[in-house]
């Protein structure tokens, strides 16, 4: 794709400002807590410049660099999961009114339009199976369409993958191809962008962009083809269906479950992970009570909880769940895998559980 | 069946923090008291602790001769009773003294008078003298969960009992993890959730006050806390701490222990 424009990384706050002239509240990355996290931006200064981050299994921390660049880091540990399907929805309202009677009423989703800024592929290729999940299925979710409505993106190709980043073998990233308004690419001086959309074409116009320079683009290109050879993990194959049914008595399922504290933080920060648990809060009266969704995990007792039986009772049962359905049983529903390479499940695991080392013992090829 | 269903409020051997999850309340303290009757809650100046009532909610362990008596008369005066927190679900901080070395021994070195203290060989929570019927845990409880069992009784149903882990809250709150982006020692990933991950959200370690969650692998996190530095004693401390008689929390406390003097 040829690029629109260049904004010099001092016009950063013009962007911003014409987001929210556009009528948008801005999500973008900054530096919380330890971490690289989006929340409400609209301060460019705001924006991580001059961090790194330093990401293994089970550990992550961030440090300062000399250096101008604002998006020289992996994700963090949220996408844009939290953005759409909330981790705690209140879906409906029940009230008994004073005849008696009982009332039920939907809880209307209040979405504002959001701009995201800082989207990266492997956030993208995890959108649209969301929005898969979500959207496309018999009943779409009104509150994450509501909230997937007016969302305008931004995305930021990847210059500086994670030690668990592994997104070149699932085939979405390091470089934004699809699904974004605009995508930027970080050079020395500032960003190529380029526009995706009609509306991120209309958009580029109220920046202050110059024309970009064919060595900006080449150098943007060789920094992108840097990023996809520096990745060190990979899954042994696309589709591990057949083989991940076919090892469902593998005894690597006993050894993980020995080291798997069965937390769900795996699950938690995987930007593809859909699945919640619904529960009645009703108010201390008596007289009403919400219905209130929940992210929930398969590492739960109440993910496999039917008349009174856990059906997955232990860890082992648990691990499987997860990896059979993220890496098989996803190719049946949404035709490719759930995984998107974006390595949060092994930064994020306490005890530094690796997917692509899992997945490669269990289907008998590669590393371990 | 107009009469307003009776509640009463015990205390056994605790600090009394319990309690305050319902005088905390403010104005759904005013509703609880439109909803049923409160015959017995001496903290909030309510006395008659012989009384029969519709719901007991028992705060504290059982801890001494009088203790034990009177946890039986509560429970036949009780039609519904339930045990909150860390001292009446698992036997409290208190519970540290059963694993004190060469008995009741050390009550001499402390106490001039050793002869007024009349304490059972262990402080053991409710359950382990009285059928319960449902407990909740933590320390001290909250006002939600004592609120949440109050309406489950009113309208007939079991309380829904939490038993996931920290971690799914701390994530859904959307906190950065402290053990992973800073190295602490949190026992979220073995600890009970109904606490909203407080401690994760104010930045710091879990310490498994709310005690073992289900399908606890304290193993794993054992290992975990040692790879970050902890000395086998230390993470003893980590399990023997609030919840030290809780059995999860215990025999991996002994296995530190174990590991501890195995070192020495
Ligand atoms: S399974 Fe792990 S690496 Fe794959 S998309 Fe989910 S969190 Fe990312
Ligand atoms: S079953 Fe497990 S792996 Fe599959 S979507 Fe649900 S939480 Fe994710
Ligand atoms: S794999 Fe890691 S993050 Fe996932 S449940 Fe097990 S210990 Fe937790
Ligand atoms: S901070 Fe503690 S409770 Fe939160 S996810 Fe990490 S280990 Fe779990």
């Amino acid at each position: 794709m040829a690029a629109t424009g260049f904004l010099l990384r001092g016009h950063m706050q013009n962007l911003l400002d014409a987001l929210r002239a556009a009528g948008y509240r801005c999500v973008g990355p900054q530096v919380r807590d330890g971490a690289i996290i989006y929340d409400t931006l609209s301060q460019a200064d705001d924006l991580p410049w001059g961090w790194r981050d330093e990401q293994k299994p089970g550990r992550y921390r961030l440090g300062r660099h000399d250096s101008p660049w604002g998006f020289a880091w992996a994700n963090g540990p949220q996408g844009l999961k939290p953005l759409l399907f909330a981790s705690a929805d209140t879906l409906q309202t029940a009230r008994r009114t004073d005849e008696g009677a009982l009332h039920f009423e939907s809880a209307t989703p209040h979405a504002i339009a959001t701009a995201v800024l800082g989207v990266r592929a492997c956030d993208l290729a995890a959108l649209r199976l969301q929005d898969q999940h979500f959207l496309e299925g018999l009943v779409p979710d009104p509150h994450y369409a509501a909230r997937r409505a007016d969302l305008f993106l931004i995305a930021v190709h990847c210059t500086h993958p994670a030690a668990t980043c592994f997104c070149v073998s699932t085939g979405d990233g390091p470089r934004a191809e699809h699904g974004f308004d605009l995508a930027l690419g970080e050079t020395e001086e500032g960003f190529l962008g380029t526009a995706g959309s009609a509306a991120g074409a209309g958009f580029a116009k109220r920046l202050p962009l110059r024309a970009a320079e064919p060595r900006e683009q080449d150098a943007l290109e060789a920094r992108i083809t840097a990023a996809a050879a520096a990745q060190q993990r990979s899954l042994p194959a696309r589709d591990l269906r057949a083989a991940l049914f076919a090892n469902l008595r593998h005894p690597r399922w006993e050894e993980v479950a020995t080291r798997c504290l069965s937390c769900g933080n795996c699950t938690a920060v995987c930007p593809s992970c859909f699945c919640h648990a619904q529960s009645e809060e009703p108010t201390l009266d008596g007289l009403s009570s919400m219905s209130v969704r929940r992210w929930d995990s398969c590492f739960t007792q109440g993910h496999s909880a039917i008349h009174g039986i856990v059906i997955r009772a232990d860890t082992r049962q648990r691990y499987r769940q997860w990896l059979t359905h993220k890496l098989g049983s996803w190719h049946d529903q949404y035709g490719r895998s759930g995984c998107v390479g974006c390595g949060r499940c092994i930064t994020w695991c306490p005890v530094g559980i690796d997917i692509t080392e899992e997945a490669a013992g269990i289907c008998g090829s590669g590393h371990v | 069946m107009d009469a307003k269903p009776r509640l009463a409020v015990h205390k056994f051997s605790s600090c009394d923090g319990c309690q305050l999850a319902f005088l905390n309340q403010g104005a759904e303290l005013l509703q609880l008291a439109t909803l049923v009757e409160i015959v017995h809650f001496a903290q909030a100046g309510f006395v008659a602790p012989d009384a029969t009532v519709d719901m007991a909610f028992v705060e504290g362990s059982i801890s001494t001769p009088e203790d034990e008596k009177r946890i039986r008369l509560v429970r036949k005066n009780s039609r519904y009773l339930v045990a909150i927190g860390a001292c009446a679900t698992a036997g409290g901080l208190q519970a540290l003294r059963n694993r004190a070395p060469g008995g009741a021994g050390w009550i001499a070195e402390i106490y001039p008078q050793p002869g007024h203290i009349h304490a059972l060989p262990a402080s053991t929570a409710v359950s382990a003298h009285v059928p319960v019927d449902a407990e909740l845990w933590g320390c001290p409880v909250n006002g939600r969960q004592v609120l949440d069992a109050v309406r489950g009784r009113l309208f007939g149903v079991t309380p829904v009992v939490e038993t996931d882990k920290v971690c799914l809250e701390c994530k859904r709150q959307q906190g950065v993890c402290v053990l992973v982006a800073h190295g602490a020692p949190c026992m979220g990933p073995v600890t009970r959730t109904g606490c909203g991950a407080l401690c994760p959200r104010l930045h710091r370690d879990c310490y498994a006050c709310y005690g073992p969650a289900e399908n606890a692998n304290t193993q794993a996190l054992g290992r975990r806390l040692a790879d970050l530095g902890l000395s086998p004693a230390a993470i003893a401390r980590r399990f023997l701490s609030i919840n030290n008689a809780a059995t999860a929390f215990r025999d991996a406390g002994d296995r530190w222990q174990e590991e501890d003097h195995g070192d020495a």
